[in-house]
């Protein structure tokens, strides 16, 4: 049957699922006991499933994503929780060098299996500091797997799919996201590794490529290219890393053309990724333009409401971008 | 910087005998054996580095073997440890399998780590040993979360974090007792405080040369020891562990030490150490906890001279085979850079 949902009910609905269905999960980070710090994605987890496995913590971030680094070696399947990932940076050890890094170097032997749930939240003139989209740092490191989920149904559907994966995970999403709406089925599990990108719009003339909310506004300017005759495929990206590129190389070879679009800046940032693999694996003649990236300028976010206005991307930007690749 | 630690750091003090009473002899003899099998271990290492046999860095325990072996006697092997750089002695003192140690830093597939981690990245989860890294206090929030999980698993598991004196430089040492403390999390921190941090004296780092201080900041109970001593050792962890397992929350035991060998490898780094000399190694070597220990159990009549030469004599000739053996061991298959990367099992699925 199917239940209607928004992107941070999603959310909620997969803590629900897993924290009654696997007894070895639990959930720590800050603001749990007051969830306004986290939309409407844990209402009331704490009193449904008690404060031993819904865990607020100190202002801690580095202790507390390495305690569920711990946690995970003991069997665990923590989630930690990071309502906004600039904070975040304070816990790079455990992530980076911990998390990623022990199964490799303890010879596939030891496995931590966390999430670490970081949630972009930015706009309203909070600033440089609450505004970042990082994910391409942690798609660089090798054991760390990052996922984008942009639908409300992979919001609940992927977050699962992290949890039960051996591997740390990097569930990155994002608050902008939160006020879209679908009607989704029962739950059934999914495997993490098997979760490759998107086509969400089918289309012939161009391949836009994006991930998180970027994807959202591909999806908008793909309908109103429509009205102008031109044909976007949209592909969502949902698993930063491993990154698998086949199907996006297929549609550009397909379409002969490509935009990427990405929330974080430009600078060796994941669009250089995405272009760098289609470039790579498509034959000499197969692009009829260059192909373009789309990305937040080399500049940390501004507070002022025109510059902050500016700084972010538009669907509109997308539709002026395409068809000045096009030539239309 | 202030002495806290008055005669504790002395080389010239705590010579003496140790005080055996009321540790059993089978107990006091396995402590011994396994004081000297570790030294030894690490002898083999030093001199095979020397020799320009082992390619990566080693950092040599000698001299500190009492603190891990005190320790471990009262460990079970589900139960959570987490070491770092400098850890031989941790691992050794729960699973004394010196040969799978070699092969380890050799980097041969039959090591403790597959080959995959070498002296540095340790692991041997069935003892208890969870995980060696070098990163100066990595482990430590780790261990915390180790020790949280054993009371969500209803276990009386105990999480134990070795921590050098440098390693409470860092701030997520300070996190992790805050947060152990808060949420109650049965986890011995084991300061090992040899006073230095790599070449740097603790005079040049800190105010003060007692680690427990901090311990009475975060409100956890601790102990301040001669490190050299694994009597005391033992019989001050005893009654922290227990009380841990009975549900108590984190403690802390300071144990003051040194090591003979300098901040890596075989050498004594009396030139690149500051306020290290050939004098205090050599006093230092006097406060052995391994000779002290042996006198007392001679002196007390439950050990001999014979023995400790037949028990020697052996583990050269078993330590001399273990390291042959090694040497000839195969390397990781070469797709290994790849293949552990991220686990091989698919989901968790119901």
């Amino acid at each position: 049957m199917m239940k209607k949902y928004n992107y941070g009910t999603a959310i909620l609905s997969g803590f629900e699922y897993l924290l009654e269905e696997y007894p070895e999960v639990f959930v720590i980070g800050q603001g749990l006991w007051s969830p306004w710090y986290v939309g409407n994605s844990m209402t009331d987890l704490d009193k449904k499933f008690g404060v031993e496995r819904i865990i607020d913590t100190p202002v801690s971030e580095s202790a507390c994503t390495g305690a569920a680094v711990g946690a995970s070696l003991a069997g665990m399947k923590p989630i930690v929780v990071h309502p906004r990932m600039d904070f975040m940076i304070y816990a790079m050890d455990a992530v980076v060098n911990q998390a990623a890094k022990w199964s490799h170097m303890l010879g596939g032997q030891a496995h931590p299996g966390l999430t670490i749930r970081s949630i972009i939240n930015r706009g309203g003139e909070q600033g440089a500091q609450h505004s970042q989209a990082l994910h391409a740092w942690f798609a660089h490191v090798p054991g760390l797997r990052v996922v984008m989920p942009t639908t409300v149904a992979d919001a609940r559907d992927l977050l699962i799919a992290s949890v039960l994966s051996p591997d740390p995970v990097m569930f990155i999403d994002d608050r902008w996201l939160y006020d879209q709406e679908d009607e989704l089925p029962a739950i059934e599990e999914i495997s993490l590794i098997d979760q490759k990108p998107n086509i969400s719009i089918e289309g012939d003339d161009i391949t836009i490529v994006s991930c998180g909310h970027t994807s959202l506004l591909s999806r908008d300017a793909a309908n109103m290219l429509e009205s102008n005759n031109i044909s976007a495929e949209v592909i969502d990206v949902r698993v930063l890393n491993p990154f698998f590129a086949d199907d996006i190389v297929s549609s550009v070879r397909k379409t002969r053309n490509l935009l990427v679009v990405d929330c974080g800046t430009l600078t060796a940032g994941f669009s250089a990724e995405i272009i760098a693999k289609v470039v790579e694996n498509v034959p000499n003649d197969c692009l009829a333009n260059k192909p373009k990236r789309l990305a937040l300028p080399d500049a940390p976010a501004p507070t002022s409401r025109v510059l902050e206005k500016d700084y972010y991307i538009q669907s509109e930007d997308i539709v002026v971008e395409v068809k000045r690749i096009l030539n239309k | 910087m202030k002495n806290n630690l008055l005669d504790l750091s002395n080389p010239e003090k705590f010579h003496e005998n140790l005080d055996i009473k009321g540790i059993d002899k089978n107990t006091l003899i396995n402590m011994l054996k396994s004081m000297i099998l570790i030294r030894k271990t690490e002898q083999q290492l030093a001199s095979s580095r020397k020799e320009g046999l082992i390619g990566g860095p080693v950092h040599l325990g000698a001299g500190q073997e009492a603190i891990a072996v005190g320790i471990s006697e009262l460990l079970q092997s589900s139960d959570r440890v987490f070491g770092a750089h400098r850890s031989h002695s941790h691992l050794l003192a729960l699973n004394p399998d010196f040969y799978k140690l070699f092969a380890e830093v050799l980097g041969k597939e039959t090591g403790f780590s597959k080959g995959m981690g070498g002296s540095m990245h340790l692991f041997d989860q069935e003892s208890g040993f969870y995980g060696s890294v070098p990163i100066v206090s990595g482990t430590v929030p780790l261990a915390v979360g180790a020790a949280m999980a054993a009371r969500m698993q209803e276990t009386n598991d105990i999480g134990v974090a070795y921590i050098g004196d440098g390693a409470v430089e860092e701030g997520v040492v300070h996190e992790s007792f805050n947060l152990s403390k808060v949420h109650n999390a049965p986890v011995l921190f084991v300061i090992e405080n040899n006073l230095f941090a790599s070449h740097m004296h603790i005079s040049l780092r800190q105010p003060s040369d007692m680690i427990s201080r901090f311990a009475t900041a975060n409100n956890i109970p601790y102990k301040l020891l001669d490190g050299n001593d694994v009597c005391a050792i033992y019989n001050a962890a005893k009654e922290q562990i227990t009380e841990m397992r009975n549900g108590a929350g984190p403690r802390l035991i300071e144990l003051v030490t040194y090591r003979h060998y300098g901040h890596v490898d075989w050498r004594d780094d009396v030139d690149v150490g500051v306020a290290r000399s050939l004098d205090d190694i050599e006093n230092w070597k006097a406060r052995d906890p391994i000779s002290r220990l042996s006198k007392s159990m001679i002196i007390n009549e439950i050990w001999t001279i014979d023995e400790e030469e037949i028990y020697t004599k052996e583990l050269d000739a078993l330590i001399a085979e273990s390291w042959n053996k090694a040497m000839s061991d195969k390397y990781p298959n070469m797709n290994s850079t790849l293949e552990y990367v991220y686990a091989k099992s698919n989901n968790k699925t119901k």
